[in-house]
């Protein structure tokens, strides 16, 4: 397991929203703006992160039997500290992600990520997991963000730039309000994911063209 | 409280609402066991058994020991802890008592603990401070409103199994649009008002 490899897996070719295909939910719920996508993907990587490395230093004493309850405590521990911090210090991020917040107990990708990583390697790897995994969750995020936003609401930022307005970039009246809508989440969603499938399909047929050509 | 209430807390949670298209809750699953219409109607049976009974469990725990006591704060872990056994034990009782319903069900209870529309549900009861009969209401209805739209979604699927489609939106994508389509199409009950 080399770090490399781990940033390529973790962004790209085990990216847990486009290839694992975990926690859409959320993905598709609070993308409307660049603001809260940062922050949910924010939270979720130092939530994965952090469950991690408990959950790994703990991995020998934990009975296999009752292994999914203990990773489900140890997780939701972390995801009320969380909760509690951005009550306490980003309000309006905490009203804007609502209940998407104490659902990051159920997302399958920090469950599933205990399960598959942390609960087989040790402390360093599985803390090391969780950034790259919660990195490339939260590219997906910000990707996912920037397109609704800019297709629904024709402005970049909101949230952040401009006085928590955003930059308008296509003049008011002419966006498609339905990308804000559920039906634009589960468009953009399509799109990012058969986007990240045509790239990832290519490259390995150029190997196997290589691999002809060497034969 | 009236019948006219519980009516619109139901009418919401089934189609106005609904936990899958309008608040993205349970996508998992929803994408996961929608293959084939047998499937996705045992997990929606399920769904709506675990949700109607996790509301139901929750609210006196929630209004007569965490709120006396002041652990507002413990909410989300109690909840999933309270989910996580509910599950368990749920399955336990139904392998004795009635073989014949826990092999319908069999596979899709276990997945039913990390779907967030059960977490979510709970969540939702406690915020909306609604009282037992509306927790218990808009639970049972949130999961019948996942039924109607995981068996539309997974009858649309059969059909696409045959149908060709871009390389690159092989699988899932091309779920996802027509996921995206039948949320277009609950829209249109957005503006649904029966008492307004």
């Amino acid at each position: 397991m080399n770090v490399k490899n781990q940033l390529r897996d973790g962004l790209f070719f085990q990216n847990p929203v486009t290839v694992q295909l975990l926690g859409m939910c959320s993905v598709m719920a609070i993308t409307t703006t660049l603001f809260n996508g940062l922050g949910m993907g924010v939270s979720v990587l130092v939530i994965l992160t952090l469950a991690n490395i408990i959950i790994s230093i703990l991995r020998k004493i934990i009975p296999n039997n009752i292994r999914i309850a203990c990773f489900i405590v140890v997780i939701a521990g972390f995801v009320t500290i969380v909760d509690l911090c951005l009550q306490a210090f980003l309000p309006d991020l905490s009203s804007s992600l609502g209940l998407f917040i104490p659902l990051i107990v159920v997302n399958c990708i920090i469950l599933g990520r205990a399960e598959a990583f942390a609960y087989k390697n040790g402390p360093a790897a599985s803390a090391l997991d969780g950034i790259f995994q919660g990195l490339g969750y939260t590219m997906v995020l910000v990707i996912m963000c920037v397109v609704r936003e800019l297709l629904g609401n024709g402005t970049f930022g909101g949230g952040l730039l401009n006085g928590g307005e955003g930059i308008r970039i296509i003049p008011e009246g002419i966006p498609a309000l339905g990308m804000i809508l559920p039906v634009g989440g589960f468009l953009t969603l399509a799109c990012v994911i058969a986007a990240m499938q045509y790239i990832l399909n290519k490259p390995k047929k150029d190997e196997k063209k290589t691999e002809e050509v060497a034969k | 409280m009236e019948w006219k209430d519980l009516f619109t807390i139901a009418l919401g949670a089934v189609l106005v609402n609904n936990f899958i298209v309008a608040q993205f809750l349970g996508i998992c699953p929803f994408m996961g066991v929608s293959k084939k219409i047998e499937t996705a109607s045992g997990m929606g049976l399920a769904v709506i058994f675990v949700m109607g009974l996790a509301s139901a469990i929750c609210w006196p725990i929630n209004t007569f020991i965490l709120m006396p006591l002041g652990l507002g704060f413990m909410q989300t872990v109690t909840y999933i802890l309270v989910i996580a056994s509910l599950v368990q034990f749920i399955e336990m009782f139904l392998k004795k008592a009635m073989p014949s319903l826990y092999e319908a069900l069999g596979v899709y209870l276990p997945l039913i603990t990390t779907n967030c529309a059960v977490l979510g549900v709970v969540l939702q009861n406690t915020q909306n401070s609604y009282n037992f009969i509306e927790s218990v209401v808009y639970g049972v209805t949130g999961g019948i409103g996942f039924l109607l739209v995981i068996v539309i979604f997974a009858s649309i699927r059969e059909r696409m199994e045959f149908s060709e489609c871009p390389k690159a939106f092989e699988g899932f994508p091309i779920a996802l649009m027509s996921a995206g389509l039948v949320a277009l199409a609950f829209m249109g009950f957005s503006g649904l008002k029966v008492f307004g």
